[in-house]
């Protein structure tokens, strides 16, 4: 079983649900990443979502769009997040971590480096979110062999037709999307994601987390009551930008913590 | 004459091209594709658009033998299609006007647009006025600095034009917001990309609603020449109008296909945008295309004096193209397309974009060495006026 199944099976027997922040690597800078990583752990996170930054991130909005660009500023590549998770196992080998990002740097790498590296380092899933179903066989392929999951988004706009194709190719969770726009953008409309998971579920057999417009322990509570996973980004993204590289792992850590308080209460 | 049917069902060129964006856009992908399908094939839709070119656009527009350009250069004869003659002055407004018409029977009631040079901005803000529709243009920064009177020209026609401030504030960030605003606001909006970029269907739609160019070439050089050109050469920025123009010749495996690259300060230094010439594959926009990205496969800046080339991608079917053999890509600096386009200016009394100059420029390169007898077609495919400020700058004059 997987580092993500093993996780899941763990909070269904606790009667828990999974809280999932995602931060962009190298953001403030490298030398935080892994700090960060460990404080949202001991914060209360099950799984992380480490975001690769890249030079056009399209479907992000302004706060995730800057914490690429901090990130690329300091010359973070993937290859540097890879050695980030590396070193984030030698302390941590139970929490997952998710890499999440676009297309482009993984096909710089090459699709076979780029599988190899992961799973030596320890990474546990791919999200590109510019790889749609249709676009990501080979790569799922290959990242199977390795033994790592490969998340799929699916947004309200999703047909019945296209969440069966994400069913069959998707493993470890996928990541509803639960808003029509970019990332940071607005807020959820609970009654919508509570209206289309019943329909997700009868197509996937994984757990399913929500995200986009979780900005506090309030809205992350409301999700935890009707999704498997919580996932929040961008407010955290903003925690960050508000930070110094001395507190950020700190202010990082009591937010989360918040989170968590909210949704196990 | 070899039957040439790409893109495939998925928008594929060999490799290239494809839908690569995250899921929230897909359905509108989806919609946007089996509603274009079927129009592309009916003669109602069709004829609505061939009206429209000829009533509104000024359609077909003239071939032209620049006579004294092609003595000074001493070789072959230089031609030129007149897309500068259109209306709002450059191809882009054949793609705006089809995509305008494929809204309208969408019942898209606002659209929205990425610009770089501002041509396509301005293209697409007239056909909303034309349509009474709401548009949205969105251009980089600098952009907004460099073709300043292009942005007024938006302005007048009813557009707001917002400037993006994000990333290299050009082209590809102002492509990168349109994409955040369509996915955001899928319902209602239609977005118009403006060249053959992007996620299918878009490359094969903007080729498409482009190729009225290549068609009437297919038809006008033998009129007037009694045969067809040895050449045609094209400018290729992302390469809407090289496809326009290349696309139904490629079966005429007689006619070289020249798609010329801006090559800024020159391949050497770096600091140029000539993707096919020097870049390579990747993902970026929506589609699998050559790209110009550092070894880690982030976009790196490019650099042209012609806000219309100075793009990182190009179109996946020229990328094709150029794997195949079937066009050749090539590129001229800066000051070459400068010189060509003072050529122009003085010897034919056409003032073309600093885009097409690049055309240009490469037609006087080869015409030198080629006999008397040779012809070469050049897609004159814009007219230079938005360029004024750039040139006179270059020259050391304010305006």
């Amino acid at each position: 079983m997987s580092r993500i199944s093993e996780t899941f099976a763990r909070l269904r027997s606790q009667g828990r649900k999974a809280l999932i922040p995602f931060v962009t690597a190298g953001d403030p800078t490298q030398a935080a990443t892994v700090p960060i990583m460990q404080s949202l752990v001991t914060a209360g996170a099950d799984i992380i979502e480490l975001g690769v930054p890249f030079s056009d991130p399209m479907a992000d909005g302004p706060t995730i769009q800057r914490s690429s660009e901090r990130a690329l500023k300091n010359g973070t590549s993937l290859r540097n997040v890879l050695g980030f998770v590396s070193t984030f196992r030698q302390t941590d080998n139970s929490t997952p971590v998710v890499l999440m990002g676009y297309a482009n740097p993984i096909e710089a790498m090459g699709y076979e480096a780029f599988t190899e590296a992961a799973a030596s380092a320890g990474v546990d899933g791919v999200l590109v979110v510019d790889y749609p179903p249709e676009e990501s066989e080979k790569l799922t392929m290959a990242l199977r062999t390795k033994g790592i999951d490969s998340i799929f988004l699916l947004s309200p706009t999703s047909e019945e037709s296209r969440i069966e194709g994400v069913g069959r190719l998707a493993s470890g969770y996928v990541y509803y999307v639960s808003l029509k726009g970019v990332t940071g953008a607005a807020n959820i409309d609970l009654s919508e994601v509570s209206g289309r998971l019943p329909m997700i579920r009868a197509h996937v057999n994984l757990p399913i987390g929500v995200g986009f417009g979780i900005r506090d322990g309030e809205t992350a509570r409301a999700i935890a009551g009707i999704a498997d996973a919580v996932v929040i980004g961008s407010r955290l993204v903003q925690e960050i930008e508000a930070s110094t590289p001395e507190n950020v792992a700190a202010n990082i850590g009591a937010l989360v913590r918040s989170i968590r308080t909210a949704m196990d209460a | 004459m070899q039957m040439y049917d790409l893109p495939d069902r998925n928008g594929h060129f060999g490799p290239y091209g494809g839908v690569f964006v995250a899921e929230t856009l897909i359905h509108a992908l989806d919609e946007l594709r089996t509603q274009y399908e079927k129009l592309r094939s009916d003669p109602a839709f069709i004829e609505e658009f061939e009206y429209e070119l000829k009533h509104y656009v000024g359609r077909p527009s003239p071939v032209y033998h620049a006579k004294r350009l092609s003595q000074k250069c001493g070789g072959a004869q230089i031609w030129l299609k007149r897309e500068d003659l259109n209306h709002t002055g450059a191809h882009k407004i054949n793609n705006t006007m089809g995509q305008a018409l494929v809204a309208r029977h969408m019942g898209k009631k606002r659209i929205i647009a990425e610009t770089g040079a501002g041509q396509h901005g301005v293209a697409s803000a007239t056909v909303a006025a034309r349509y009474g529709m709401e548009c949205v243009v969105y251009m980089g920064s600098e952009d907004v600095i460099r073709q300043s009177p292009n942005v007024y020209r938006m302005k007048l026609l009813g557009a707001s034009v917002v400037p993006v401030e994000s990333g290299s504030k050009t082209l590809k960030d102002a492509l990168n917001e349109a994409m955040r605003d369509w996915v955001t606001n899928v319902e209602g909006t239609f977005y118009i990309i403006g060249t053959v970029a992007g996620p299918h269907p878009y490359p094969m739609m903007v080729r498409d609603f482009n190729s009225v160019v290549g068609r009437e070439l297919l038809t006008q050089m033998p009129d007037v020449l009694g045969r067809q050109p040895d050449a045609i050469l094209a400018c290729v920025g992302g390469g809407s109008n090289a496809m326009g123009a290349f696309y139904p010749y490629i079966p005429h495996k007689e006619v070289r296909l020249i798609g010329v690259e801006a090559g800024g300060f020159g391949i050497a230094t770096g600091k140029h945008a000539a993707t096919l010439c020097a870049g390579k594959p990747g993902v970026l926009h929506g589609n699998r295309t050559y790209l110009m990205q550092d070894d880690n496969g982030q976009i790196i800046e490019t650099h042209s004096i012609s806000a219309g080339l100075d793009y990182p991608g190009v179109g996946p079917e020229h990328a094709w193209l150029k794997d195949t053999g079937r066009a050749e890509y090539v590129s001229v600096t800066d000051d070459e397309a400068l010189e060509a386009f003072h050529a122009m200016c003085r010897l034919e009394g056409i003032i073309p974009a600093l885009e097409s100059s690049h055309a240009v420029a490469h037609a006087m390169k080869i015409a030198r060495d080629m006999p008397k007898d040779k012809v070469l077609l050049v897609n004159l495919s814009g007219r230079g006026d938005k360029d004024m400020n750039t040139v006179a700058k270059h020259s050391g004059i304010e305006l």
